[in-house]
């Protein structure tokens, strides 16, 4: 991630600066990647702030209704003050130039710290490269703690990793303690979410897997939750779809085969995951690690569903590939292995999940239960399926950031990104009833509020005519009431238009 | 209130629980014991009436006149219903025969039969049919000339035969000139029908009846139903459900295998009519329960006026009130037998509702109707639904002393508009024919958790799609308004169009500059309803996960404090 990246609002008007000893000064201020400059804009007698990020020691933010001040207190012991109308912008610029906690590392820039991490990661500033290669040897796969996440309302993360190799005998690592440390506030604490029962992860240990020890980990509080993996997983897809096949089945076997595929219980058990990993962060104002074993699978369905949760933005088109991008196929979920076969494979092998199956259903219950609330349509869940399992472009090809560099991907295949946001295309997929809604969004995760994804599991079982056809209807309705709109304005004016020249004329 | 239960005492108050029959769900905690059981007692016996004339309809008092109420009470008429239909025809006739009830008590005084069915063949085959429920005339398929027609089981015992009642069958399939064979659908179980007929009752011997197809279709009775629905609620209430027992549940209460078995029956019915030309004469035992589903949603299936808010409500005023189902014991408006309280209604609803689902643009109503009409089937409110015949609902004075349901509903119709509504939907497609297959029931959520909104999604396609179409009306209007205004405006400056160049460069202002400012002062244009944006209910204490998170946030529990009069409930 790039510095720029982390700046959500790159400009505020009507700020007004207060400085010791100076005149308050009403302008605009400008943040950069390396500079946060405040201009007076004025013609005749410019006045300008040029401050560099990494002179700033600490942030203050204080609200009187929705103007926002901002308290920058100086490496050189300058103090400044700025005040910011709008909540939502102050909180952008506030956690725009917090983030200087974190820092990209290159440790792993030719894949030999850990094979299945992309090139650059971001991690807590105040660790060396040195001290990741020391953790990365004692995480599962090389997968050290990285940042997954930045809630900006509070500045609260979620750090994802795979599991720590403590083994039988308990083994430790300080530099591992000390990274998981570093991304905490002072006096704060976290919690540290393994997606393995407590169960599954003691026997981990024997492998020598294991999970975080309370005594060597006093500042963090271990929940485990117990997200299935690998073959279970795909045993459930296999159930779920012969029973959706099956159109002689009577109410009784329907509901117990439903039922025995066990696959809404993954769905509400990795919802339920997701949603206690944003309630900790947003409710509980507390930083996140979610990690299970090898921190590719459920833990990647947990970080990205909870960003869904939180984060306004991964509900957008470009929010939700960059989600997809950085949440998954940069952070090495190995989508050639998952998806090499799907539900009507006769051969057993044993790396095939619906990991990524799932967490497009997750997806799919929250845009149910909150259908203005993300720009794209289930049409784009249903892509994005469709091409995971097999696919003209080079996106989902390869394990890992690692395997894509070596097949050349980027020189030899299309991105499927460059095709879906193609104007033509990216219409299919938008949610006509989209408005952009800033807040948290907390889906019902009760067994009554679930439901079989019909778009996927029933799409080739029955005809779906009436049900596009009213979709169609929706859309139009919507269409004509934009239409409408601004046929009402345009008039409106000319009326305007009209009188005003009328009244001129007459005044003449 | 359907159920009270007072629970153990905890540290803060005695906790009283109220389930009701619209599936609500009320925990209160009354802090005094006493208080509580005061409460308890004073419910339970208010909820246990024993004269129709202490229900609510009898004091209900909407501030009409006697004139609209009367109205109120003439807004369905059923001889219009029969008109529309096209009866009386030629084949088709009123009879008189039970014009005071003496044929049948639970019948209607109007009472449409074929027209070679005479006196005595009605009287005689009347007598042959439980309850005097002889075969009458329930729907009238115009185009296809084939009838759905409604009778109780035959008292056939194991040989006994009517010869009146023979005719009378024959009768109704010579009504039908394209197709002479008729089909009698036995609605029962097969089993249940032959069990009935130690008791001297039974179903037809298809050898003593000419030209009939007779078939059973196997909707369990009143009494499986309600353990049923007994079942379903108790799944759906248990807290912290788990997804496996959730559908274990669901299997195990039958309910969808239930609603699936009506709608079967239905669609059987209406391919019969539709597709086949044949007529049908649907049966259970008594012909108010299982006869009322099946004939109802069968007509449904088939004509589109009954898809209409006030089409559904002359159904359910045909298939339903007049021709006796028994609301009064089906809903336990009054204290008595418990067994006899059976939630068919709820079903016929139900079933409806998953048609809608399957047909979003086919119906008028939305889901909202069905809810509320499912609401004052049992708030006792009005008096349509009182009683259990039109016979008690005469002996009552139902329509002197109480309010007819339908004007209210009709009041409000905007809120049960449905937003896809496609009137032109029918001309292409003469009968629904839903999916039966298992996999397009789902439990009905917003029935049975309707009050429960943490479960509900958090916003709601549906308003936004009703107001979007509410507001496209409007600026249908604003925009005709503004053309007109604009129309006259010019009138009023003939030569507009060679002033405004002229004008605009003596004055060198912006031309846009001018017109933004006089558009601000229009402004707001449209004030979008926030209310519908809004997200209800999403927070995590309202949410099953936080649960997992008892240790960090304790919910306080909801406390109601009887001496300062403030209750705090959960839902």
């Amino acid at each position: 991630m790039e510095f720029a990246e982390l700046i959500k609002t790159p400009r505020a008007d009507n700020v007004v600066l207060h400085r010791p000893f100076y005149p308050v000064v009403e302008g605009t201020l400008c943040l950069t990647g390396h500079h946060l400059i405040f201009s007076s804009r004025r013609q005749d007698n410019v006045e300008e702030l040029w401050l560099l990020h990494s002179n700033i020691d600490s942030i203050d933010k204080r609200f009187v209704g929705s103007l926002g001040t901002i308290i920058i207190k100086c490496k050189d012991l300058r103090i400044i003050q700025l005040d910011i109308p709008g909540m939502e912008e102050c909180l952008n610029i506030a956690s725009s130039i917090e983030t200087n906690e974190w820092r990209l590392s290159y440790v792993n820039k030719d894949f030999s710290v850990s094979p299945s991490y992309p090139p650059i990661v971001t991690v807590p500033k105040s660790i060396d490269d040195e001290a990741l290669r020391k953790v990365a040897m004692f995480r599962h796969g090389g997968r050290f703690p990285v940042l997954g996440y930045y809630h900006k309302k509070n500045g609260m993360v979620m750090m994802r990793s795979s599991q720590p190799l403590t083994g039988t005998n308990g083994r430790r690592c300080k530099e591992d303690e000390k990274l998981i440390n570093a991304t905490l506030r002072p006096g704060k604490r976290g919690y540290i979410i393994d997606t393995r029962s407590l169960n599954v992860a003691q026997q981990a240990r024997a492998k020598g897997g294991g999970f975080e020890q309370e005594a060597h980990y006093p500042q963090w509080r271990r929940i485990h939750k117990s997200i299935e993996r690998y073959h279970i997983l795909q045993e459930s897809l296999i159930k779920l779809v012969e029973a959706c096949n099956d159109q002689s089945h009577n109410m009784d076997r329907w509901l117990s085969k439903l039922e025995a595929s066990n696959w809404l219980t993954h769905v509400k058990e990795i919802l339920t995951t997701a949603c206690l990993a944003a309630q900790c962060i947003d409710r509980e104002g507390a930083s996140v690690l979610v990690h299970g074993t090898e921190g590719t699978d459920s833990t990647l369905q947990v970080t990205s569903l909870a960003q869904i949760i939180l984060d306004p933005r991964c509900r957008t088109i470009r929010g939700f590939e960059a989600l997809v991008e950085r949440e998954w196929l940069q952070a090495g979920h190995p989508f050639q292995q998952r998806c090499a076969q799907s539900a009507y494979s006769n051969s057993k092998q044993k790396w095939e999940a619906p990991v990524f199956l799932l967490f497009l259903d997750c997806v799919w219950q929250i845009l149910r239960q909150f259908p203005c609330s993300f720009e794209f349509n289930y049409y784009f869940l249903l892509m994005l399926f469709e091409h995971a399992y097999a696919s003209q472009f080079g996106t989902f090809l390869g394990n890992n950031e690692n395997e894509r560099c070596k097949l050349k991907l980027p020189q030899k295949t299309m991105s499927l990104w460059s095709w879906v946001n193609r104007p033509q295309e990216l219409n299919k997929f938008k949610n006509p009833l989209y408005e952009a809604n800033s807040l948290v969004i907390w889906p019902s995760v009760a067994p009554q509020s679930l439901q079989l994804w019909e778009g996927i599991f029933l799409r080739w079982n029955r005809s779906s005519k009436f049900l596009d056809e009213s979709y169609e209807e929706m859309i139009n309705i919507i269409k004509y009431n934009k239409e409408l709109q601004v046929k009402v304005n345009l008039l409106r004016r000319q009326l305007a238009e009209l009188k005003t020249d009328d009244e001129m004329q007459e005044s003449l | 209130p359907e159920h009270l239960e007072k629970l153990p005492l905890t540290t803060s108050g005695c906790p009283l629980v109220i389930q009701c029959k619209n599936f609500r769900i009320v925990h209160f905690v009354v802090p005094r014991e006493r208080d509580c059981h005061d409460i308890y007692n004073s419910l339970l016996q208010l909820s246990r009436l024993v004269r129709y004339d202490e229900l609510y309809a009898f004091s209900y008092n909407p501030k009409q006149n006697e004139t609209e109420r009367m109205q109120g009470w003439e807004l369905i008429d059923l001889a219009e219903e029969y008109q529309r239909m096209g009866v009386p025809n030629s084949n088709w006739q009123l009879s008189d025969a039970n014009h005071d009830y003496k044929i049948c008590e639970t019948y209607p005084r109007d009472l449409y039969v074929p027209r070679n069915a005479s006196k005595p063949i009605i009287v005689g085959s009347s007598k042959f049919r439980s309850k005097g429920r002889f075969p009458v005339l329930s729907y009238y398929h115009r185009d296809k000339e084939a009838a759905i027609c409604r009778c109780s089981q035959p008292l056939s015992g194991f040989s006994a035969r009517c010869l009146e009642d023979e005719h009378m069958l024959q009768a109704i399939s010579k009504a039908n000139p394209v197709n002479r064979y008729m089909y009698v659908m036995d609605t029962r179980p097969k089993l249940n029908a032959m069990a009935n007929r130690a008791a001297g009752k039974g179903y037809e011997n298809e050898d003593n009846y000419s030209n009939i197809r007779f078939q059973f279709v196997g909707i369990e009775n009143i009494h499986v139903m309600r353990s049923s629905l007994q079942k379903l609620l108790e799944v759906a209430g248990t807290r912290g459900l788990s997804v496996n027992d959730f559908f274990s549940g669901l299997e195990n209460s039958g309910w969808l295998r239930h609603i699936k078995a009506v709608l079967d029956a239905a669609v059987l019915l209406a391919k019969a009519i539709a597709v086949e030309n044949a007529s049908v004469l649907v049966h259970c035992s008594d012909g108010w329960d299982r006869t009322s589903q099946v004939c109802s949603l069968g007509s449904l299936l088939l004509d589109p006026y009954y898809r209409t808010i006030k089409g559904f409500m002359v159904l359910i005023e045909k298939d339903w009130i007049s021709f006796g189902h028994k609301f009064s014991d089906r809903c336990g408006q009054l204290d008595g037998d418990p067994k006899e309280i059976s939630p068919v209604f709820t079903q016929f609803l139900e079933g409806v509702w998953h048609l809608t689902e399957q047909f979003p643009q086919a119906f008028e109503y939305n889901e909202a109707f069905l809810l509320q009409i499912h609401e004052h089937v049992h708030s006792c409110q009005f008096g349509n639904f009182l009683g259990n015949c039109q016979k008690e609902r005469e002996e009552l004075k139902l329509t002197e002393k109480t309010y007819s349901f339908w004007p209210f509903l009709l009041d409000e119709q905007k809120k049960y508009l449905n937003p896809l509504y496609n009137p032109n939907f029918s001309e292409r497609l003469s009968i629904l024919e839903p999916n039966t297959v298992s996999f397009n029931f789902k439990f009905w959520r917003n029935m049975y958790h309707q009050f429960d909104r943490t479960m509900h999604p958090r916003q709601s396609v549906f308003n936004l799609i009703m107001s979007t179409s509410e507001q496209n009306k409007q600026l249908e209007e604003d925009i005709k308004e503004l053309e007109l205004k604009l129309e006259q405006q010019k009138g009023k400056q003939p030569n507009a169009v060679f002033c405004k160049e002229p004008l605009l460069s003596v004055h060198p202002m912006s031309p846009t500059l001018k017109t933004s400012e006089c558009f601000k002062k229009e402004q707001p244009l449209l004030p979008v309803n926030e209310s519908i944006r809004t997200i209800e209910g999403s927070n995590t204490a309202d949410n099953r996960y936080s649960e997992y998170m008892e240790e960090l946030a304790k919910a306080e529990p909801a406390v109601v404090s009887l001496e300062y009069g403030v209750a705090r409930m959960t839902c």
